[in-house]
């Protein structure tokens, strides 16, 4: 069954979190993760679910190589 | 003695070096000079000081900043983060003096001061500054009505050359196309979710001024469906020498119509006995060569829009490909809803289908042009055919014997 909007931003914070520091997720992973489990999941909702995600601070965009979304986190190549 | 004695040697050569931009930029910045001094150090280690970064952004933004740290920030504190900050460009690049000077303003409040107008991908490409300036020096460009470009996996900054503003080649608005797909894909610019970059690239015809066939993964270039105009007059001016090859912008003084032109056309298809000219259109593959060198006697037809390819992109292994074409003619016209529906439908197929990094190109060719078409939902017609009778195979389908049944016909007359 589909999610409300709440529950989808929820569930996807879950994955990214669960990702967190094991694998990089791109935003078509979330969706396809998504998709999996909720197979009549709107898409525009997920994405609309990532960027409440993101515009909220809890998960930010990264780029190694290719754009992630995952939790934030010091930036490695920063000095501290 | 300099800080930098082997950059101070660039600045002897002949050409203006950048050296000396750069030096006057370091009279007023801390990380103008430190950006000289690293460089000073690597030409003399023979590395790169350089470090990526990869999470500095601003809120809500996952494209526009690319991150960039010194290895070496204890001697170079100048540069321990030099940050770039990637300003979505005008189209074709218009700019009133006042904008610039307000542009040149922010970023010397935030950042370096170092500019580079424009880099590759169209967009402004200001260099240099610290994690701390980003949010307010974002702050200060959107006030002024600026926004970030794109980067990252992303829908990147679309571009075009300056088509009907200055060009009469141009078979299509160029700048209102790049400007109403930039604002119909905000949110892909801003907010990466696709496997790799993705580049639009606008020309107003096949001089392709932005070289939109090299680099971009949707190229649009300008094309006339009808026949090319034929001022013979004007023919007879030049072969006279009365008017200019190239507007005057050639280096010969006078063009001679049958060797300069006609036996230059790549398919043959003009012809000039010392009086007439004539062309057989249909054999015309629009490659501009005449129009350019005679523009006054030859024009483009009437009947314009543009031709889509698809592909383009430089991966070190393989080499550089070039864009293929998908669709031979488009209408291009406000509200371009075919283009956009079309654009928003290879996103789809590519976000499906496409591997971590694999540019729309590149899955084109893994999964066949068969594939892409299907999906997309194009018809594949014949000027798709990139080497005729290469592949002796045809593979039948189901369909295929139903649409034969129905009446199909494969040549359409
Ligand atoms: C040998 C050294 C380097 C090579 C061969 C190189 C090569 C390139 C190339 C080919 C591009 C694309 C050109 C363009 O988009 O205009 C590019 C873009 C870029 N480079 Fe480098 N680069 C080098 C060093 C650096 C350094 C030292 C920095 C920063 C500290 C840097 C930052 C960037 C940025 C931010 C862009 C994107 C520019 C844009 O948006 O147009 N690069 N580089
Ligand atoms: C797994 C099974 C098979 C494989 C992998 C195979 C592979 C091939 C290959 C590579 C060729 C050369 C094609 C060329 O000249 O370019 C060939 C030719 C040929 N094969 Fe097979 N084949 C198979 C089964 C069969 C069977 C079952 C038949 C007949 C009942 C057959 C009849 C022929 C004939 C007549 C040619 C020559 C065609 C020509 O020269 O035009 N093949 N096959
Ligand atoms: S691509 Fe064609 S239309 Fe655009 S500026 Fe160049 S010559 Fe003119
Ligand atoms: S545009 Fe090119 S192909 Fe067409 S007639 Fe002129 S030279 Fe020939």
């Amino acid at each position: 069954m589909a999610l409300s909007k709440e529950e989808l931003v929820e569930f996807i914070y879950q994955l990214v979190l669960k990702a967190q520091g094991k694998k990089q997720l791109k935003a078509m992973d979330l969706q396809k993760a998504v998709l999996k489990e909720h197979p009549d999941q709107d898409k525009t909702m997920v994405k609309f679910a990532i960027k409440e995600l993101i515009d909220t601070g809890r998960c930010v965009y990264t780029y190694f190589g290719g754009s992630f979304v995952e939790i934030p986190h010091e930036e490695g190549a920063a000095k501290h | 003695m300099s800080d930098t004695p082997l950059l101070d040697k660039l600045e002897t050569g002949p050409w203006p070096s950048f050296v000396k931009d750069l030096k006057r930029a370091a009279a007023r910045k801390p990380a103008a000079k430190d950006l000289l001094r690293q460089l000073d150090r690597s030409y003399k280690d023979k590395i790169t000081h350089w470090k990526h970064g990869g999470i500095v952004g601003v809120l809500g933004y996952g494209s526009g900043i690319i991150g960039r740290y010194s290895d070496l920030p204890d001697e170079f504190p100048g540069v321990e983060h030099f940050h770039t900050v990637r300003v979505n460009q005008p189209s074709g690049w218009f700019y009133t003096t006042k904008a610039l000077r307000d542009l040149c303003d922010i970023w010397d409040r935030h950042g370096s001061s170092i500019l580079n107008v424009h880099g590759s991908t169209g967009d402004m490409v200001f260099l240099g500054t610290t994690t701390d300036e980003l949010e307010p020096c974002f702050a200060e460009l959107t006030a002024k009505g600026w926004d970030l470009g794109g980067s990252g996996s992303a829908m990147r900054t679309p571009s075009c050359c300056l088509g009907k503003a200055r060009c009469e080649y141009a078979c299509y608005d160029t700048m209102d196309l790049c400007y109403q797909l930039t604002q119909e894909f905000q949110f892909d610019m801003h907010r990466p979710s696709f496997p790799y970059k993705y580049k639009i690239k606008c020309s107003g015809c096949p001089n392709d001024c932005v070289a939109s066939v090299a680099r971009a993964d949707l190229s649009v270039i300008g094309v006339w469906k009808d026949d090319i105009r034929i001022d013979q007059a004007a023919v007879k001016a030049y072969a006279g020498g009365e008017l200019k090859p190239r507007g005057g912008g050639s280096p010969y003084a006078k063009l001679d119509v049958k060797a300069d032109v006609t036996d230059l056309c790549p398919t043959a298809c003009m012809k000039y006995d010392g009086g007439k000219l004539t062309i057989d259109n249909k054999n015309c593959n629009h490659c501009m060569h005449c129009i350019s060198l005679m523009p006054q006697a030859l024009r483009i037809g009437t009947e314009t829009g543009a031709t889509l390819l698809q592909g383009s992109h430089a991966p070190i292994l393989e080499g550089a490909q070039m864009s293929w074409v998908i669709v031979p003619f488009m209408p291009m016209e406000a509200p371009y809803d075919e283009i956009k529906e079309l654009i928003a439908a290879i996103h789809e197929w590519w976000s499906e289908n496409g591997k971590n990094r694999e540019r729309v190109g590149e899955l084109m060719l893994r999964l066949g042009m068969r594939s892409f078409f299907k999906a997309v939902g194009l018809e594949p017609p014949a000027q798709t055919v990139r080497t005729p009778r290469a592949n002796p195979f045809f593979f039948w389908h189901a369909e295929d014997f139903e649409a034969e049944a129905a009446g199909r016909k494969y040549i359409k007359l």
